[in-house]
């Protein structure tokens, strides 16, 4: 299949976050979600970026569309080809979004108008961004519901969203994202409300589409298994910082920070002795307004020592294109995270 | 854990060794229109269903939206009363046992839901929201109670100093700790837990899926697990039912079943999460197509007929029944009988 042919990647990354804060107002003053972020998209990349909850993940996903609802970039820049989009103005940015980023999220239903049709929807979405009749949007409404997989596509144009399953939903959004051919699609846990079997459907749609538009792809997730399957690249948050990123078969097969370690083996897999506890991470993700000094993971941290307590690691490059957030990579070398993986 | 190998087959072990026996269980909602709520159809959320639970062991029940996992744990507990069917607990059939007569039953079978925050009533302290069962049940009241609520917080690693804080000021995991110790107020032999782990960060319900052990091996509990996350159920049970569609389509010990899967829905389950990010193994892909149809116009025979790579005609009119598939297994597949000549 094309998808698994690895296409060259052009020197300038697509999509560049720098330094980026974004702080939301509370009753008691503002909180920091997200801490100093940096990210590259490369053009046709699939960069996987994962976290627990309040890790600031989607946070980040949104803050690229200027999607922040109550919270605002506070620090930072969001550079779509060079072109800083923080500073751009409401018509500017509406010409990006949807004809060069489209985004789809966890909850097709929050973004589909309950009150109209799939196709009108599909071809309202066709025709705001690129001049096109009617009657040639509604044929392309139908090509496109096709190649997302719906079942009787020319018949489903009359359905409306609550008429459908959830996975036939996520495929009318994906038809919506794809319709003008994006350059990057931001996916915020698209198949996380989805049942397995689905899941699996959604996730090689995708990997297809992908391939066919040559597009890029920015994936929110908190499955390790889902970024197995399809990201080039991970991210991974923690409590509003990046921990570690790398090429993802690498983060996963030789984790270096030792809160990625410890995820990968909090989940069971399908080898997981049964006889023995699983390796749950102590604790709880710290509060924004309650960030412990230092490293932000040393509470939960099994490899914590005096240092961790006091000085706020860096994000610390090691080689093989990696990083890592870890005192224990400040002189440079790697240092293997110990876990119990492959006893 | 007791040992799954060592348990007898699901059919032929004598009754009065199970804690629960559930046998042809059928649930029909019906569906109604207009203003005199004519019944128009059925759902047919839970359609023959039959499975044991022996004391202090652990079931996991598997499937997708729209199985009937939450329905058939509703019915257990008779929080729903069946349409047919028997279900036996602790040697009493309780299938249409009249409220009042539950009560003294319902001491010894909880539930645990997904989402505990939201089933507790926000003005109620952590203590009212743990001794309210024992009040309810007339077990004790006041500071009897109240010391009773401590010891239950202490053993599901909380403190007692708790007691009087609300369950909003607790975090996701800890708010589950707190519906596990309610659950336990009044020292069941049975706890259902219907997703119970399955809205916890990965980190949270690896510590909650621990206790829940620890609390199995110390209160000889028995487990109807209920999730869609197979390899969670694989984890914490020594029998899996999988369900589809209202009926279990085969059940077997946790381990044989996930790494030999029969049934052509748990082998598509099954490749669904072979992808394991530890070890670089992708996901098999294009094993299942479709998605699961309504249950209130399930189609006829098999009810995943339509969905099977290896359907053919008997599939699409006659309904498979449970078949021996290996030792203390069985699968309702035609091909499995065929294949096997069990």
């Amino acid at each position: 299949m094309p998808a698994t042919v690895p296409t060259p990647r052009s020197a300038a990354p697509l999509l560049e976050v720098e330094d980026l804060h974004v702080e939301f107002d509370t009753p008691d003053g503002p909180v920091e979600a997200v801490t100093g972020v940096g990210l590259t998209v490369g053009a046709q990349e699939t960069v996987a970026v994962v976290g627990e909850s309040g890790s600031g993940k989607t946070v980040t996903a949104l803050a690229v569309l200027q999607l922040l609802d109550g919270g605002r970039i506070s620090r930072g820049r969001v550079l779509w080809d060079g072109t800083d989009l923080t500073g751009l103005d409401r018509r500017a940015l509406r010409r990006i979004r949807g004809n060069e980023i489209a985004m789809i999220f966890q909850d097709p239903m929050t973004s589909l108008d309950p009150l109209y049709s799939v196709g009108h929807q599909i071809v309202e979405a066709l025709r705001l961004h690129s001049r096109m009749s009617k009657r040639a949007a509604r044929e392309r409404a139908v090509e496109l519901l096709a190649r997302v997989g719906m079942p009787d596509p020319r018949r489903r144009l009359d359905s409306y969203p609550h008429q459908l399953s959830g996975g036939q939903r996520q495929r009318v959004m994906i038809a919506i994202a794809l319709a003008c051919s994006p350059r990057l699609l931001i996916a915020d846990e698209p198949t996380t409300a989805l049942d397995v079997t689905v899941e699996a459907q959604i996730l090689e749609l995708l990997r297809e589409l992908q391939a066919e538009y040559r597009t890029a792809m920015l994936l929110v997730t908190h499955d390790m298994g889902v970024v197995a399957e399809t990201a080039d690249r991970v991210i991974v948050f923690y409590a509003g910082q990046v921990v570690e990123h790398g090429p993802a078969a690498d983060v996963l097969r030789d984790p270096q920070h030792p809160y990625t370690a410890a995820l990968l083996e909090a989940v069971p897999g399908r080898e997981t002795d049964r006889a023995e506890p699983l390796a749950a991470i102590p604790g709880a993700v710290p509060p924004p307004r309650a960030m412990p000094p230092g490293c932000r993971f040393h509470t939960r941290c099994a490899m914590a020592w005096d240092e961790c307590a006091r000085d706020e690691p860096q994000l610390y490059p090691l080689s093989g294109a990696r990083a890592a957030r870890c005192l224990r990579h400040r002189s440079g070398t790697a240092v293997p995270v110990a876990t119990g993986k492959g006893a | 854990m007791s040992s799954p190998a060592a348990r007898a087959l699901p059919t032929g072990a004598p009754p009065d060794e199970d804690l629960l026996e559930v046998t042809d269980l059928v649930k029909h909602f019906p569906i109604t229109r207009g203003i005199l709520r004519r019944t128009i159809g059925h759902v047919r959320a839970v359609d023959g269903v039959s499975f044991r639970i022996a004391p202090g062991e652990t079931v996991g029940l598997v499937g997708e939206s729209g199985s009937g996992k939450s329905t058939v744990a509703r019915l257990v507990l008779r929080l729903l009363e069946p349409t047919s069917g028997s279900i036996r607990f602790a040697g009493r059939e309780i299938a249409h046992l009249p409220a009042k007569e539950l009560v003294p039953l319902r001491r010894r079978m909880s539930i645990v839901f997904q989402d505990p925050v939201s089933s507790f009533d926000p003005r109620m302290t952590v203590c009212s929201v743990i001794t309210e069962p024992l009040e309810a049940q007339g077990i004790s009241t006041g500071r009897e109670a109240r010391r009773r609520a401590g010891e239950l917080l202490e053993l599901v690693g909380l403190s007692a100093g708790d007691l009087d804080r609300y369950p909003h000021q607790f975090s996701g995991g800890q708010a589950q700790r707190i519906a596990i110790a309610r659950a336990l107020s009044t020292d069941p032999r049975l706890l259902v837990c219907d997703e119970a782990v399955s809205a916890l960060d990965v980190s949270v319900q690896a510590q909650v899926l621990n206790l829940l052990r620890r609390l199995q091996a110390e209160l000889d509990l028995a487990y109807l697990f209920i999730a869609h996350d197979l390899n969670v159920v694989r984890y914490v049970s020594d029998r899996v039912c999988v369900m589809y569609l209202g009926r279990i389509v085969e059940q077997g010990p946790a381990d044989q079943l996930l790494a030999d899967p029969r049934h052509p829905y748990t082998q598509s389950l099954a490749a669904a999460i072979a992808a394991d990010p530890r070890s670089g193994v992708r996901r098999r892909r294009g094993v299942v197509r479709g998605e699961t149809p309504s249950p209130s116009d399930p189609p006829p025979g098999c009810h995943f007929h339509p969905r099977c790579p290896y359907a053919f005609d008997r599939c699409t009119s006659v309904v498979p029944v449970p078949v021996a598939a290996g030792p203390g297994r069985t699968a309702s597949c035609h091909l499995v009988g065929e294949a096997r000549g069990a």
